[in-house]
């Protein structure tokens, strides 16, 4: 499917002609509902004092910055925004290095074996998260996961009974594993259609002229792919900085929430666990402006390729 | 270029394949297979790496008792629910949308357009503050039309955004001929367009199914007493309250809530995976 669009329209030959307004107005209706008109309540809120009162029918005070203050200047929101962050990262790269390696798989295999990781690939990108989540829990239980059974049987290492979500950072190892596996066959798939087009002469020539794999892919693949790449790269960024079933399923599993939680999850305790609806507000409000800046690139490229 | 290969680097990409495909399948194949597992069987100190004492008591008692206040089917109702309305509702809305943004030419129209890109791109970890605010005063929480209101808001942006595509791949000129035939404008819409966006519909039907189905950041905080939940948070309540003593039970529960969007993803996937192939990215 193409996002080109073919064929003229009909133009409203009519001054102030009602119908297209008509036909927007269901879903104008609900997008401005529920996504501008609660937008708009965040901001408002976050410049309030909300809290379990307000939730109860006080009337909100205006406190303006000190929501922003309070938590620009609590210790928990930078650890938990440097955790996001550092969490991110190592899913995108992972994530990006492994499904454009599995790409260049595909692209030299036969067709049987491409099926093969084809069904495979898909298998894991149908899974719903949260389910993902539970059961790669289950595969790392403590008493009788199969991993810590394999680890200790095949591999001969000690790891019966091993705990690996009570450490933060076999946590995170954990979550990297779901979120990774998630990921990748989008990367992969994506990759792989890029890397179709690349054009197979050209390949051919330099492989005459005596080049390597691997400076094949730098000077001639790799340079058609980039952009495709860049896309990937940025929703991978986005995505991964917005984790919240998997850390929030992770938790109920096991491991100690405080160490654990990234800025989602975080936002979450905060303003609907806590009761705090000014400061997880703020705390949202910031999330929103960074994911925004985050997407700016993506929504521009998006719209150079829609009007192409 | 593969008919140049070696055959030890043949062997060697092959052996990855199957590498490859192992570590993508496993998760789900272990999870059917504790599924059909009894329980006694999951706590031994030795995995059974396949079903050899098989049996479906976990699938029956996930579905008929309730341990506590975790019931199941009133989940799976919900859930049912939610999705098909968000689905039926989603794909009419975006329709009309789609028509107003593609065959007509007014001030604004670009404006909007942006904004759908915009709007897909705001996080929903931020918004559950909000939301919960909002719905709370509309007297919505803990109800299907709220958490399907918020769903539609969801899953409309990018709905409207891909049958954009597809109506802009039907000639205008099968309406121009209806209309000169005498139909109205909405006439032509109905008998010519609609039925020839049955692949388009479907695709993004499909895609607005998984999405609600699936969905369990905006369900946990809206939906958030026992009888309203949907399945995703069910499932957590219920790995919750069983994880020290029945794992093969949460198996069988994750195997339900999983297998109807497995299936709709294979699908329709399958056909997005060459639509890729033809140059399209979103997935």
């Amino acid at each position: 499917m193409t996002l080109a669009l073919r064929g003229r329209r009909l133009s409203s030959r009519r001054r102030g002609e009602l119908l297209p307004y008509l036909l927007l107005i269901p879903a104008g209706i609900v997008i401005l509902g529920l996504t501008a008109y609660p937008l708009i309540q965040l901001l408002i809120m976050s410049f309030q004092e909300f809290g379990r009162a307000q939730i109860f029918g006080a009337p909100p005070t205006w406190i303006w910055l000190e929501n922003y203050a309070k938590v620009l200047t609590d210790p928990t929101f930078w650890v938990v925004l440097g955790r996001s962050i550092a969490f991110a990262l190592v899913n995108v790269i992972t994530t990006m290095s492994l499904g454009i390696l599995i790409a260049l798989l595909m692209s030299r295999l036969n067709r049987g074996f491409k099926l093969l990781v084809s069904a495979g690939l898909l298998l894991a990108w149908a899974m719903p998260p949260i389910t993902a989540t539970v059961v790669w829990g289950w595969l790392f239980d403590t008493d009788s996961g199969v991993i810590n059974y394999v680890l200790t049987t095949v591999f001969g290492l000690d790891f019966v009974n091993h705990s690996w979500l009570i450490q933060p950072l076999s946590f995170f190892f954990v979550a990297t594993v779901i979120i990774t596996w998630q990921s990748v066959p989008f990367v992969a798939f994506t990759t792989f259609a890029g890397l179709t087009q690349v054009p197979t002469e050209v390949l051919e020539a330099a492989q005459l002229d005596g080049s390597t794999g691997f400076q094949r892919f730098r000077f001639i693949t790799f340079p058609y792919i980039r952009p495709v790449l860049l896309v990937l790269l940025l929703l991978q960024i986005i995505w991964d900085m917005r984790v919240f079933p998997q850390i929030k399923a992770l938790q109920t599993i096991g491991g100690i929430s405080a160490d654990t939680s990234t800025i989602g999850v975080y936002i979450y305790n905060v303003s609907i666990a806590g009761g705090n609806l000014g400061a997880g507000g703020a705390i949202a409000v910031i999330l929103v402006i960074v994911m925004m800046a985050l997407s700016a690139y993506y929504i521009r490229s998006t719209l150079r390729q829609d009007e192409s | 270029m593969r008919n140049h290969t070696a055959l030890p680097t043949r062997v060697l990409l092959n052996a990855l394949a199957v590498i490859v495909f192992v570590f993508s399948a496993f998760p789900v194949y272990w999870m059917l297979n504790s599924a059909l597992l009894p329980t006694t069987a999951i706590q031994d100190s030795t995995p059974h790496f396949w079903p050899d004492q098989f049996t479906l008591r976990n699938f029956v008692s996930v579905v008929t008792e309730p341990s506590g206040s975790i019931e199941f089917l009133p989940a799976l109702t919900t859930s049912l629910i939610v999705t098909m309305s968000t689905v039926v509702f989603a794909l009419f809305f975006a329709f009309f949308a789609a028509l107003a943004l593609t065959r007509f030419r007014f001030r604004s129209r670009r404006t909007l357009v942006v904004l759908l890109l915009v709007a897909q791109m705001i996080p929903a970890e931020a918004m559950i503050v909000s939301i919960f605010r909002v719905l709370d005063g509309w007297q919505l929480l803990n109800t299907m039309i709220g958490l399907t209101l918020v769903y539609l808001a969801t899953v409309l942006p990018f709905t409207i955004w891909t049958l954009r595509g597809f109506v802009g791949g039907i000639p205008i000129e099968l309406e121009e001929a209806a209309m000169v035939d005498g139909c109205s404008r909405m006439g032509a819409f109905f008998r010519v367009t609609l039925p020839l966006l049955g692949p388009g519909l479907t695709a993004t039907g499909v895609f607005a199914f998984i999405q609600a189905w699936n969905e369990f950041t905006f369900a946990l905080v809206i939906m958030n007493k026992p009888d309203t939940r949907t399945l995703p948070v069910w499932l957590n309540a219920f790995v919750q309250a069983t994880k020290a003593t029945d794992w093969a039970a949460i198996m069988a529960g994750s195997t339900l809530m999983a297998v109807p969007v497995i299936i709709f993803f294979l699908l329709v996937q399958g056909r997005m995976a060459s639509g890729i192939a033809a140059g399209a990215v979103k997935g």
